[in-house]
C-alpha cells in the first residue's frame, strides 16, 4: 500500500457530553470541529469536504448550518443519517473521498441535542385509533402496533437481542446483564467528558427502575447532548507535516460499514449479529489484524444487553462463550480486551450522531498515549464500533503511529 | 354492519381456527409478513400466500416496563420460533414476570379483542399463551 492509499486522522475532538442547555445544535458541531481542526493544526481553507450527521434534525442541513459559523468555502458538504451509525457514517464519507484522492483533507462532524429526549424509537408508526377500522400501511393494521404487536421501543427491541443470546448459547442471567453495566459504569469515573461518572453497585443496578426486562434505568445508554469531529488526510499529505503532526496523527487501518444481510428473522427483530460480525470480518482483513491483537474497544453498548452479543459479533471470544468472556474478566479495563474504557454509551452518554465519532476519538485519545488516568498503557491498536437500527453498523481499525 | 376485522392483515380469523399467513417467496421459501415488492433474500418477485404453524417456542422476549404513551405496561414482547418462521408478538395470559417468563417456552397462539369501531365491527388481535 502507497502512502497515498493511507488514511490517518490527522485532529480529532469532542465535547463534554451531558447537558449544554446554553448550547444549540450548532455551537457543539462549531466546539467540536473547531477542536478538530486545531488539534490538527489546519484550517478550514484547507478542507476539501464536510461530512455532517444530526440525526434528530436529518432534513435541517447542519453542514451548512455549521459552515456559516466556521467557514464558507465553497466545498462540497454531505448530510448523512444512518441511525445511530450517523457519526461513524460522516467519517466513512470523509475517508472515502480522502481515499478517492478528491480531497486532501476531509472534516467530519456529527452533532445531537438530546437531553430530556426520554423513550427513543416507540409510537414511531403511531397513528390515531380511527371511528372506523381501515387498514392500512404494509400490514394493512386498522390500530398502531407497538405494544400490540410486541415492542418498538429500544430498551425492549435490545433486551430481546440480549434474551436471544441466551436462549442460544445460554449462560445468560439479569444478574450476568447487570454486572456490563457495573463495569461500564465503573469505568466512567475516570473520564471527565462523560455524562454520568458515577459508580453504582450491582445491588443499585438491579434494583433500579426496570425499563424493559432485564434492562434498568443504569443499564440504557443516557440521553444528553454532544458532538464529536474528526480531521483525515491521506498519507501523502500526512508526509509533507510536523514531525509533531505525524507524531500525533492516528492510523486508520480499516473503515467499514454494513448493512443486515437478509437472514430469517431478520424483519421481525432487527438482527444486529450479522451486520457487525461482517464489518468485523471485513475490518480484520482490510487492517491485517486480529481480535487478539486489540488493545482497547469502544462497542455500541446502547444497553447492557447489547454490550454482551458484539463481544461475540466482533469476534473477542469464541462463538457462544460470550457470557463466560465476560465473566473472566477479560473486557474490564486491566482484563486482556478492555472495552468502553471511556464508560460507554449507558455512562458516557449516547448524543446519537456523535457517538460514532466520539468512540473513534477515546481510541486516539489512548493511542496518542494523552487519555491521563485512564490511559490503557502502551495501547497500540484499538476498534471502534456502532450500530444503527435498520441497521448500519460502523468498525473502525485505528493504529498508533510509528512517527 | 357488525362484524370482525383483524388488527394485519396477516391475521386470518377463519372461525375457530385463526392462523396467521405469510407471504412465501416462491423461488427461495423466504416468508415475510409485510406487502412486498420483491424478495429481501433472492429479489424474486412471485410470492404465495401461507399458514404458519400456530404453536412455537420463546426465542426471545423482554418485559416492557416503560412505552410511549397510551400504551398498557407492562407487557411481555417477544419473538416466537413457528416451526423455523420467527413470528412477532406479544405474550397473553401470563403473568408478565420473570418467574412465568423465559425463553424457551412452548406457546400458541391466541387472539383477544381489542374494540369495537363506531359501526360495531370488533377488531381482533392476537398473541402467544403459554401452552398447558
Amino acid at each position: 500500500m502507497s502512502a497515498s492509499d493511507e488514511v490517518w486522522i490527522l485532529g480529532i475532538q469532542m465535547t463534554k457530553f451531558g447537558k449544554h442547555p446554553d448550547l444549540d445544535t450548532v455551537d457543539l458541531a462549531a466546539r467540536a470541529t473547531t477542536g478538530a481542526l486545531s488539534d490538527a493544526g489546519v484550517t478550514m481553507a484547507d478542507i476539501g469536504v464536510l461530512t455532517a450527521g444530526n440525526l434528530m434534525n436529518a432534513s435541517a442541513s447542519i453542514g451548512q448550518q455549521l459552515q456559516k459559523q466556521i467557514g464558507q468555502t465553497g466545498i462540497p458538504v454531505y448530510n448523512v443519517a444512518n441511525a445511530c451509525a450517523t457519526g461513524a457514517t460522516a467519517l466513512r464519507t470523509a475517508i472515502m473521498a480522502v481515499k478517492a484522492g478528491e480531497v486532501d483533507y476531509g472534516l467530519a462532524v456529527g452533532v445531537e441535542k438530546l437531553s430530556g429526549a426520554g423513550l427513543l424509537g416507540g409510537g414511531g408508526t403511531k397513528k390515531k385509533d380511527a371511528d372506523t377500522w381501515t387498514p392500512a400501511g404494509r400490514y394493512g393494521a386498522v390500530a398502531p402496533i407497538d405494544g400490540r404487536i410486541g415492542t418498538e421501543t429500544m430498551p425492549g427491541v435490545f433486551a430481546q437481542i440480549g434474551t436471544e443470546y441466551g436462549h442460544k448459547y445460554g449462560g445468560t442471567s439479569f444478574e450476568l446483564f447487570a454486572k456490563i453495566s457495573e463495569k461500564n459504569h465503573a469505568h466512567s469515573t475516570l473520564n471527565p467528558l462523560a455524562s454520568y461518572q458515577k459508580r453504582f453497585t450491582l445491588e443499585q443496578i438491579m434494583n433500579d427502575v426496570m425499563i424493559a426486562y432485564p434492562n434498568t434505568r443504569p443499564m440504557c445508554s443516557a440521553n444528553c447532548d454532544g458532538a464529536a469531529a474528526a480531521v483525515v488526510c491521506n498519507g501523502e499529505t500526512l508526509k509533507s507535516l510536523s514531525l509533531e503532526q505525524r507524531r500525533r496523527a492516528v492510523k486508520v487501518s480499516a473503515s467499514v460499514l454494513t448493512t443486515d444481510p437478509y437472514e430469517e428473522g431478520c424483519q421481525v427483530l432487527p438482527n444486529v449479529n450479522t451486520l457487525t460480525r461482517k464489518a468485523a470480518t471485513i475490518a480484520y482483513e482490510q487492517a491485517g489484524v486480529g481480535p487478539s491483537e486489540l488493545d482497547l474497544v469502544e462497542l455500541h453498548d446502547c444497553f447492557a444487553t447489547a454490550e454482551l452479543v458484539h463481544y461475540d459479533n466482533l469476534m473477542l471470544c469464541d462463538e457462544g462463550g460470550a457470557a463466560e468472556f465476560f465473566s473472566s474478566g477479560a473486557t474490564w479495563r486491566d482484563g486482556s480486551t478492555p472495552v468502553n474504557v471511556s464508560g460507554g454509551l449507558q455512562s458516557k452518554g449516547h448524543p446519537i450522531a456523535a457517538t460514532g465519532i466520539a468512540n473513534v476519538w477515546e481510541i486516539c485519545h489512548h493511542l496518542r498515549g494523552e487519555a491521563g488516568d485512564r490511559q490503557i498503557q502502551n495501547a497500540k491498536v484499538g476498534l471502534a464500533h456502532v450500530i444503527g437500527l435498520g441497521s448500519a453498523c460502523g468498525v473502525h481499525i485505528l493504529e498508533r503511529s510509528a512517527a | 354492519m357488525a362484524g370482525q376485522i383483524p388488527l394485519v392483515d396477516y391475521l386470518v380469523l377463519d372461525g375457530d381456527e385463526p392462523h396467521l399467513v405469510a407471504q412465501e417467496c416462491t423461488n427461495c421459501g423466504a416468508r415475510f409478513f409485510d406487502r412486498r415488492n420483491a424478495c429481501a433474500n433472492c429479489f424474486a418477485t412471485d410470492f404465495k400466500t401461507v399458514p404458519i404453524a400456530t404453536e412455537g417456542t420463546v426465542r426471545a422476549f423482554t418485559i416492557v416496563a416503560f412505552a410511549a404513551p397510551g400504551i398498557p405496561t407492562p407487557f411481555v414482547a417477544a419473538v416466537v420460533d413457528c416451526g423455523g418462521t420467527q413470528v412477532r408478538a406479544n405474550l397473553v395470559n401470563v403473568e408478565p414476570d420473570a418467574e412465568h417468563v423465559h425463553d424457551g417456552m412452548k406457546v400458541r397462539l391466541a387472539t383477544q379483542s381489542i374494540g369495537t369501531d363506531s359501526e360495531g365491527t370488533e377488531a381482533i388481535g392476537f398473541g402467544f399463551e403459554p401452552v398447558g
